[in-house]
């Protein structure tokens, strides 16, 4: 079991993990670490450790989910029994279902899914290790999958969360400051074109402080998204120079 | 519904909104009438019926003693289930509540509990061993557009009616004693969403307006004009700018659904 620790920022304004309220945790990401699916990807973001794999586009099953006009994207997001303090059951919670479906609905805007008629699209996502912020980390895995598997998109999706701690606003909160905390903001963005497709809070902020928390998400997705395109390019230009 | 003929809406619907109008004649931020009914079913704790335009939504509270979480051995539990039940829709199935079921009664929760409308610590009897234990039961009666905000209505509405029973401590058990005190609320968290139809906002969409929309914004607002909780569904955008107007909208007309119902 784990205490509760007193104060969540220090006589500097620094957090328990020595961070600044603006700083985001070390991330590592990876793409094509599954060698089954058609696209793949991980990251560690503190100590989460996500992996998703995208399958698809495919013929669907139940065929009578099929849609005549667009391929219908799916998304499972899960966390292993291992991944929290006390053991998770691997039945689907609640939350699991809900963070699946906001988490689909935030990549759906991004996909050209009138490409593949008739089809499927399964984005499966394993929360191996949870420590806060794992819907924003999933998304971020999600989407680098989805462009692993070569699906034609309109941007990458990056996400990151902003939220409250001891009335400072932070960037990217850990499992601690998102349960003693006084708000959490989850954002998801397409950078390029400015638009957000994933948005939710809990915890209580004045008009003020969401106004400055939702701007902090957004630089922090803007972070994320250059480390999203070296990872990227780190697998593919691996690719290029092998084949020359 | 065939998307053929959501298509042909869309066009009809987009075009009125651009002009500032909407198929049943509204505003694009208002309201359709709200009725709230409290106190229709004897056997529950608390209960209300809130119609919302032809929206229906029926809501039980029952109040139960069981264990409290090991994270919160002081406080009271609270649960609250939706069910989607199939005579309110020809779209709506028998079966375990789907995803649309759950994402309603999170949000409902996310509103009550963000916002601290219940005093937990009030609710527990024994710390570590008993607590109450608050069930909410979202019964959707009719499906016409706009669910989590008539939800959310309906559930605070039997917060508001709920009584707790008396009860005294003997020798370690609990025993019930004549009589009830009612559930006091701190806060009054009033749930506003928001549909995008070709770039533009209205507020509480009704069926035909969520067949064609493309996202969909809800932005709980508490007394004192905090937001508590908020969730993006459907699978559109909104760009930054979107968001904050419609925060400043929601909380314009939280402060005046608080009024007209003078919660």
């Amino acid at each position: 079991m784990s205490h509760k620790p007193e104060k969540l920022l220090d006589k500097k304004g620094l957090r328990l993990d020595g961070r600044k309220p603006e700083e985001l945790r070390p991330i590592k990401i990876e793409v094509g670490v599954l060698s089954n699916a058609d696209g793949s990807a991980y990251i560690q973001q503190g100590k989460n450790k996500i992996l998703a794999a995208v399958y698809g586009p495919k013929e669907l099953h139940p065929k009578h989910l099929a849609l005549p006009d667009r391929t219908v994207l799916r998304c499972r997001y899960h966390m292993a029994p291992f991944s929290v303090q006390e053991r998770k059951s691997p039945a689907p919670s609640r939350r699991e279902i809900e963070l699946s479906k906001v988490i689909r609905e935030s990549l759906e805007p991004t996909v050209f899914l009138e490409y593949y008629p008739r089809t499927g699209i399964d984005i499966f996502i394993e929360v191996l290790q949870a420590d806060g912020g794992t819907r924003c980390a999933s998304i971020t895995a999600a989407s680098l999958a989805l462009a692993d598997a070569g699906i034609p998109m309109r941007d990458l999706v990056a996400a990151c969360a902003a939220g409250k701690i001891e009335n400072t606003i932070v960037l990217d909160l850990d499992d601690t400051e998102d349960k003693i905390g006084g708000a959490d903001v989850p954002v998801a963005l397409m950078p390029n074109l400015n638009a957000v497709t994933l948005l939710q809070m809990d915890g209580i902020l004045t008009l003020e402080e969401f106004e400055k928390a939702i701007n902090l998400a957004l630089e922090g997705c803007q972070k994320i998204y250059s480390m999203q395109k070296e990872a990227l390019k780190a697998k593919y230009v691996n690719v290029k120079e092998a084949e020359e | 519904m065939s998307s053929v003929i959501v298509r042909v809406k869309q066009k009809q619907i987009a075009q009125l909104i651009a002009k500032g109008k909407r198929l049943d004649g509204r505003g694009l931020t208002e309201y359709r009438e709200i009725k709230v009914e409290q106190g229709i079913i004897e056997r529950a704790e608390g209960s209300a019926r809130i119609l919302l335009g032809k929206t229906e939504v029926m809501v039980g509270t029952k109040i139960e003693i069981g264990k409290p979480f090991p994270d919160t051995p002081n406080e009271g539990v609270l649960t609250v289930n939706a069910e989607l039940v199939p005579l309110a829709s020809p779209i709506f199935e028998p079966g375990p509540p789907d995803e649309n079921s759950i994402e309603i009664a999170r949000v409902v929760d996310r509103g009550i509990r963000e916002s601290k409308t219940i005093d937990f610590e009030k609710l527990c009897i024994e710390p570590g061993k008993k607590v109450f234990v608050v069930f909410v039961d979202v019964y959707v009666l009719n499906h016409d557009g706009n669910l989590i905000d008539a939800s959310a209505l309906a559930a605070l509405a039997a917060l508001l009616n709920t009584k707790m029973f008396n009860y005294e401590i003997k020798e370690d058990e609990v025993e019930i004693k004549p009589g009830y005190t009612p559930l006091s609320l701190k806060k009054h968290p009033i749930a506003v969403t928001f549909a995008k139809i070709n770039d533009k906002f209205v507020v509480d969409p009704w069926l035909e307006e969520e067949q064609v929309m493309e996202t969909r914004l809800t932005i709980t607002v508490d007394d004192n004009d905090n937001i508590c909780a908020i969730q993006k569904g459907g699978s559109g955008y909104f760009t930054p700018k979107q968001v904050l107007d419609a925060a400043k909208i929601a909380k314009e007309k939280a402060g005046e659904i608080r009024k007209k119902l003078n919660w």
